[in-house]
């Protein structure tokens, strides 16, 4: 099979290209000699299926960051049949560089100058058929978001997979830097004065020397908000659909079977996935607003505006961009400081986005606070673990900034304003779901059905109780837990939530043999509010969960470094919860 | 007699002000990541704005709009344009 590569620079619009050629098929895979996965997908061209992949997107192949080293070992180790260098319009005159470093003789390539209807906006025009003749390849304008000029891309592909090698530019073609500038600078017209009119009158205001971070922060609470005010309704219909249908169809259909096996089935493997899946919704929601924020360029305003602050922390603009993301889900966020090319920053970065309050922690949090807190001060409780996050975060910095110095330089680029197109929201919303279900789901019948043995086993052990194995477990650790008010069962939730934190909760009912409210009322009568918190405190800081573990691994590519990214939060969380628990006994004994 | 402006490093210009592109004193991988965002010699570089507490600065270089910190703006110097 054929294999075309999509190359080009960060913010060309790229991966919606990829979407728009791939739709929604497109798979994760892993690629020997590679440190990341790659998307790609099978695609349909003229008679022939070849496949797509998709590269990181990257400024220039000779600097060393790891999404261009990605691209490099690439292009070394696998043989492509055709290169598809995606680039800017309106940008063209600086990118056209990494052409020159990508397109040579034998190889066959299209040049794609995307965001067409950004370029004409700004008045540019660009004269194809004779940039085309001048650098001795196809090049298709295109605006990937509308979907216009993909019928001419999907042409020039079969035919240029069809010649072959043919296909490919010349050794007569001069493709060095001042070549390519003289080929632009006959076919591209650039207005003396192009700019994106809208963006300076937003950024004025958002960029606003002190209006700028009120905003900002007003912003997130705002979407945040909206997030819980859509989404926890119809996580509660949800919630209360699946123990509707346990109680009506499950529970009399599994009757007839052993206790053992329905117990494993129902209060294991049905509780736990319903867990999880009633949560879908939230993160459904979370994403795609954290997708728009992301598409319509906000997100490097904010690393704009908290650049400075972050700075003194030995983190830059692009580290809180991360610690935002990793509110949603901290491993996209690890697998996003590839983009840093320093060391320091980027395991300095990654040693604070796992103390993000991710989603799966929320869910934990927002059941604990449901159960011991007056609904009054609710929102109260969560956004003091919100503030929480962020010093942890903020301490572990200043900490251990010695140890990872920051050689990075700061230079980003500050893309117009852009609102993505429905499609945009939900494809990209889409993928980040299907990831998040994939991870999710593996960890959580693993989980459950674990929790659940433990709290069953050994056979006549009341389920639940201090002789099981997990009763075991727990008395071993209550030694070092109950000085923080954490007794033995909710010990026993904390060791699977290292797991993952959707397990917690689930882990919870499987341990009380109780769902939603009687769980809530039982645990209100077994724990006061002071030992509640502090167990929230402990979940926050401690080990996020074995993704994120595994994800620090494979990033980090050290092990010294895992083992410091498990053990240090661990011993933070011991000692704030320690620190709260003890203080607080003295006041509400 | 005309008034002959000195070279100046980046962060020097005001909100506003424009420069020319003179010389990029920094390593070659920073130079080739600069080129790449269309940073280069002879090119115009405007300064639309600076962040607060010593922030970044926000720049526009072509139809490009950027952000750097003073300590790596430090290392590109500019001839300041009169106008």
């Amino acid at each position: 099979m054929k294999r075309v590569a999509l190359i080009g620079m960060p913010n060309t619009g790229k991966s919606t290209l990829f979407n728009r050629l791939t739709g929604a098929h497109a798979k994760v895979g892993n690629w020997p000699g590679l440190t990341v996965e790659l998307l790609s997908a099978k695609i349909l061209l003229g008679n022939e299926i070849v496949e797509l992949v998709d590269l990181p997107g990257i400024y220039d192949l000779r600097a060393q960051s790891a999404d261009e080293a990605v691209v490099t070992t690439f292009l070394a180790q696998y043989r492509i049949d055709l290169a598809l260098v995606v680039l800017n319009a309106s940008q063209v005159e600086r990118q056209i560089t990494l052409l020159g470093q990508i397109a040579r003789p034998g190889l066959p390539s299209i040049l794609v100058l995307n965001m067409a209807d950004e370029a004409a906006a700004l008045g540019i025009s660009i004269d194809r058929d004779r940039l085309s003749a001048d650098l001795g390849m196809p090049v298709c304008l295109l605006s990937a978001k509308y979907g216009q000029g993909i019928e001419q891309l999907h042409a020039s592909l079969a035919a240029a997979l069809r010649k072959g090698a043919g296909a490919a530019p010349t050794e007569a073609t001069a493709l060095d830097e001042p070549s390519l500038d003289a080929a632009i600078k006959a076919s591209v017209q650039i207005p003396a004065h192009a700019s994106h009119a809208l963006t300076e009158k937003i950024d004025r205001v958002l960029l606003h020397p002190w209006l700028g971070v009120p905003l900002f922060f007003g912003v997130m609470f705002l979407l945040f908000q909206a997030v819980f005010f859509v989404g926890k309704p119809i996580q509660d219909a949800m919630a209360w659909g699946l123990t509707a249908f346990r109680t009506a169809v499950l529970d009399p259909a599994f009757a007839g079977l052993p206790a053992v096996l329905s117990g494993l089935l129902l209060d294991g493997i049905y509780n736990g996935l319903g867990t999880v899946a009633s949560f879908v919704p939230l993160i459904i929601l979370f994403f795609l607003c954290m997708a728009i924020v992301e598409d319509t360029g906000y997100l490097s305003r904010a690393a704009f505006l908290m650049d400075a602050l972050m700075s003194r922390f030995g983190l830059d603009g692009r580290s809180f961009v991360m610690i935002l993301m990793g509110f949603g889900c901290n491993v996209p966020a690890l697998m996003g400081t590839r983009v840093m090319r320093s060391r320091g920053l980027r395991l300095l970065t990654m040693l604070v986005i796992p103390l993000s309050l991710c989603s799966a922690r929320l869910q934990v949090f927002l059941f604990f606070i449901a159960a011991l807190f007056p609904a009054a001060i609710a929102p109260v409780v969560l956004f003091s673990l919100y503030l929480m996050s962020i010093a942890s975060a903020m301490l572990t910095s200043l900490l251990f900034k010695p140890r990872f110095v920051n050689s990075d330089p700061f230079v980003l680029e500050v893309p117009p304003y852009r609102f993505p197109t429905l499609r945009q929201m939900l494809l990209s919303g889409w993928r980040e779901v299907g990831h998040f279900l994939r991870r999710a789901t593996r960890f959580i019948v693993a989980g459950v059905v674990l929790v659940w043995l433990l709290t069953n086993f050994p056979a006549g052990a009341a389920p639940g109780s201090a002789e099981t194995w997990a009763g075991q477990i727990g008395s071993f650790l209550n030694p070092v837990l109950s000085p923080l008010g954490i007794d033995p069962k909710l010990t026993i939730a904390l060791i699977f939530g290292f797991v993952a934190k959707e397990i917690v909760i689930g882990s919870l009912a499987v341990i009380y043999a109780q769902q939603g409210g009687e769980l809530m009322t039982t645990m209100a009568h077994q724990i006061d509010w002071v030992q509640a918190y502090s167990f929230m405190l402990f979940s926050l800081i401690y080990t996020p969960c074995l993704s994120t573990i595994a994800t620090i691994r494979t990033e980090s590519h050290s092990r010294g470094f895992s083992v410091l990214a498990v053990v240090w939060p661990l011993a933070l969380a011991w000692i704030t919860s320690f620190a709260f628990y003890q203080t607080a006994r003295l006041y509400w004994p | 007699m005309m008034k002959t402006a000195h070279p100046h490093t980046l962060d020097a210009l005001r909100p506003g002000e424009s420069g020319t592109i003179l010389a990029l004193h920094t390593t070659a991988d920073l130079r080739h990541r600069l080129a790449a965002l269309g940073l280069r010699v002879g090119k115009r570089v405007r300064l639309l704005r600076r962040g607060r507490f010593a922030g970044p600065l926000h720049i526009r270089v072509g139809t490009t709009d950027l952000m750097l910190r003073v300590t790596d703006a430090c290392c590109i110097q500019v001839q300041r344009a009169h106008g």
